[in-house]
């Protein structure tokens, strides 16, 4: 056997079922194996990026390992953004990199690009493979280091001739650890008391739960917590859906574009209980203002998320559910034994906070808060919905609420345009029985738009609700805002090009156009209802809408416009 | 302030660049960082010297501990642990200095390791400041070129 063929047995060692690739020259033996699985699927996407982030997509939806592959040099460098984004919101994705023979490297030889050096800073791991025989090993570690812990991105350049060469196939056995990976799961007895003690004399507690939750599949556990002592719950944007946002006690999303009442109770809280969350600037504002009274518990798989932006009192290293399990047998018997802390007080001012500054949306025209608003409603608020990067997002993400973890897709660490159209290909392939809605910006669609054809080809029926505002409208707003309306370079000449339907038509996918807000639901009924490939509906919405409420870049997490 | 980390990787092709890498990212100064084998062959030892508060010493070694390669990070504080460190000078030694630098030299416990004709070359070792000691006694010589080997450390006891 090839190495070529002992990578594509390993991964199906691995049980992976689905891959997006490009091949090019150095790949063409790994995709001569690939012809002959019959257990991996491979899809081809229209570009290298599109082929990361539907990788990304699909690890994001199952909770899987997503796995992307490319070819050297330019195939390589076009799947960094893609790789970048996943490792930044600690998804599990593998990507295999063709790389140029192992007696050219460092030669500049055709298509070569140091791929372990360029993606250095933005994965988890990687590895540039030098003896064949350690392909199957390579693979297994890849897997182990991407999945576990805090999950991320590996990679693995695989040169020509380590594809070609011949290898006796040999799997090792199952690893848990590597000599220098060990992640800690079970958090420390004795904090585990602290907390629970801390959390016995808080009065005006919050729980603030991130993205770890979702990954632990810890959502069971932290509702537990919440109900058992009937604190609030907001999310940040990669933690919406692990506390239901149609609940009493949630609080919905926090930070910048957070609603009022979330922020209002970060900044009063006397007992912040963090669960896989890293408290980033998009959170927390000002740091040195930020949340002045509040102790604060934090979980996390990564020790060094703690105390990196604030300063934690009792520090818990561990698996959010594992922690959260702990905490929760700790709590029990005091709760028995002396009733669930008084918050009464507290309560009341969250509800006076929730009542005086609502999120709402704007009458007249056609408003992008409304359209959200009705995808939410004509879905039940049952879909997946997949963002790309801008206002659309956070529009969605206040008006949108999820339910459950995994509803909720979105770039957030890297902010990436031009990931919701690949992103949402990935998630409609890994969970075909959930209607998926891209909700879409028109600058975002753009970067990626290529991606149609994949869509087409493979019949998935993914709704792209385009949020066509004409602008780069999230920096048009900070020009707006910050820069004297000075909109330099943000204007997208809506209406001149491109005919975003036309374009949707020349792929072979449904175009549609709504232009008034009576034209909404009949618009995403009639949508709904085709189920043989891409919809897309431009939705040509008020120009100049802002997102609100805002805290300014730099401003106390409380300091907010139009809060 | 100065903090020795002694970093124990997996001996690799590329664990150099990750670590070196992963202080450059995160902007920590390095003011040494010395690579070399230990005891068991696939370990090396990193002796990196940082310049960096509290805090930031715990987010280096937290990080650190993150790199796949690491095994163990441990801060070896200066009363508890051996450290050492080789320079290499050549200075300017006319006839009438070059008895006066020998001097300086035997007192420092170093050794001439060559002899030009306007100049002496001598290696000295010993903790970090010591050496600097022997710098500036040697500045008004003319120190022609200086190298040093950057911090290596042990743990006492
Ligand atoms: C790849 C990339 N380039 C630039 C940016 C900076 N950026 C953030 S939001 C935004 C505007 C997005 O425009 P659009 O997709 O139309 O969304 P809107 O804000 O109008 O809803 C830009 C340019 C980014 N996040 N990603
Ligand atoms: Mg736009």
């Amino acid at each position: 056997m090839n190495g070529a063929q002992a990578l594509i047995r390993s991964l199906e060692k691995e049980g992976v079922e689905l891959v997006f690739g490009y091949p090019g020259g150095v790949m063409l033996p790994v995709y001569d194996a690939l012809f002959d699985s019959k257990k991996i699927n491979h899809v081809l996407t229209r570009h290298e990026q599109g082929a990361a982030h539907a990788a990304d997509g699909y690890a994001r939806a199952t909770g899987k390992v997503g796995v992307c592959m490319a070819t050297s040099g330019p195939g390589a460098t076009n799947l960094v953004t893609g790789i970048a984004t996943a490792n930044m919101d600690s998804v599990p994705l593998v990507a295999i990199t063709g790389q140029v023979g192992t007696h050219v490297i460092g030669t500049d030889a055709f298509q070569e690009a140091d791929t372990t050096g360029i993606t250095l800073p933005v994965v988890k791991h990687n590895y540039l493979v030098k003896d064949p025989s350690d392909i199957p090993q390579v693979v297994q570690e890849a897997f182990l280091i991407a999945s576990t812990g805090r999950p991320g991105a590996v990679v693995i350049d695989m040169p020509v001739d380590m594809s070609r060469a011949d290898i006796d196939f040999k799997y090792p056995e199952k690893k848990t650890s590597l000599p220098g990976y060990k992640p800690t799961t079970a958090g420390h007895a004795r904090q585990i008391k602290v907390a629970a003690r801390m959390i016995m004399a808080s009065r005006q507690p919050v729980i603030y739960a991130g993205g770890g939750v979702t990954t632990s599949g810890a959502a069971k556990e932290l509702k537990e917590l919440a109900l058992l002592l009937d604190f609030p719950v907001t999310t940040t944007l990669l933690g919406k859906g692990v506390f239901p946002e149609t609940h009493r006690l949630s609080l919905g999303m926090l930070g910048m574009h957070g609603t009022s009442y979330a922020n209002y109770v970060m900044m009063k809280t006397d007992l912040i209980i963090a669960v896989g969350a890293r408290f980033d600037d998009r959170i927390t504002g000002r740091l040195d203002t930020f949340a002045p009274d509040a102790k604060v518990i934090h979980i996390d798989i990564d020790p060094a998320e703690i105390g990196k932006n604030v300063p934690a009192d009792v520090p818990i290293v561990g698996d959010a559910k594992t922690v959260l399990r702990e905490l929760l047998g700790n709590l029990a018997p005091r709760i028995k034994e002396s009733g669930p802390p008084d918050i009464k007080a507290w309560q009341q001012q969250i509800k006076k906070w929730k009542k005086e500054y609502p999120l709402t949306v704007p009458e007249g025209g056609l408003r992008p808060q409304y359209v959200v608003s009705e995808i939410y409603r004509l879905t039940k608020g049952k879909a997946v919905v997949v963002t790309d990067v801008g206002q659309h997002q956070m529009w969605s993400a206040q008006f949108y609420k999820t339910v459950r973890p995994r509803q909720f897709i979105s770039s957030g660490g890297l902010g990436t345009m031009g990931f919701g159209l690949p992103a949402s290909i990935g998630v409609k392939l890994g969970v075909p029985g959930e209607r998926v809605i891209n909700i879409a910006g028109d600058g975002s669609l753009q970067m990626n738009s290529q991606e149609l054809a994949t869509a087409v080809l493979n019949n998935l029926d993914i709704t792209i609700a385009l949020i066509n505002n004409g602008y780069l409208g999230m920096v048009r707003q900070w020009q707006e805002l910050f820069y004297d309306k000075r909109y330099s370079h943000t204007h997208l000449r809506r209406g001149e090009s491109p005919d975003f339907v036309k374009l949707a038509e020349a792929y072979g996918a449904r175009g549609m156009r709504v232009t008034e807000a009576d034209q909404v639901e009949p618009a995403l009924k009639e949508a709904f209802k085709i189920k043989a490939g891409p919809v897309l509906i431009d939705f040509i919405v008020e120009q100049e809408e802002n997102v609100f409420p805002m805290v300014a870049p730099g401003a106390s997490l409380d300091d907010m416009i139009g809060g | 302030m100065k903090h020795t980390l002694s970093v124990l990787v997996e001996n690799k092709p590329g664990v150099l660049a990750r670590v070196a890498g992963l202080f450059a990212r995160r902007g920590f100064n390095i003011d040494s960082l010395a690579v070399g084998v230990t005891e068991r062959p696939e370990i090396s030892r990193m002796t990196v010297v940082v310049d960096v508060e509290e805090h930031s010493l715990e987010q280096v070694y937290k990080q650190l501990n993150k790199l796949v390669n690491v095994i163990k990070v441990v801060d070896l504080p200066d009363e508890n642990s051996v450290q050492r460190e080789l320079v290499l000078v050549k200075v300017k030694a006319e006839a009438k200095t070059r008895a006066e630098i020998i001097e300086i030299v035997e007192i420092f416990r170093g050794k001439i390791v060559d002899v030009g004709k306007g100049s002496l070359s001598m290696e000295v070792t010993g903790p970090s400041s010591k050496l600097s000691a022997f710098e500036d006694l040697l500045k008004p010589y003319g120190v022609v070129e200086l190298v040093r080997t950057g911090n290596i450390a042990l743990p006492r006891g």
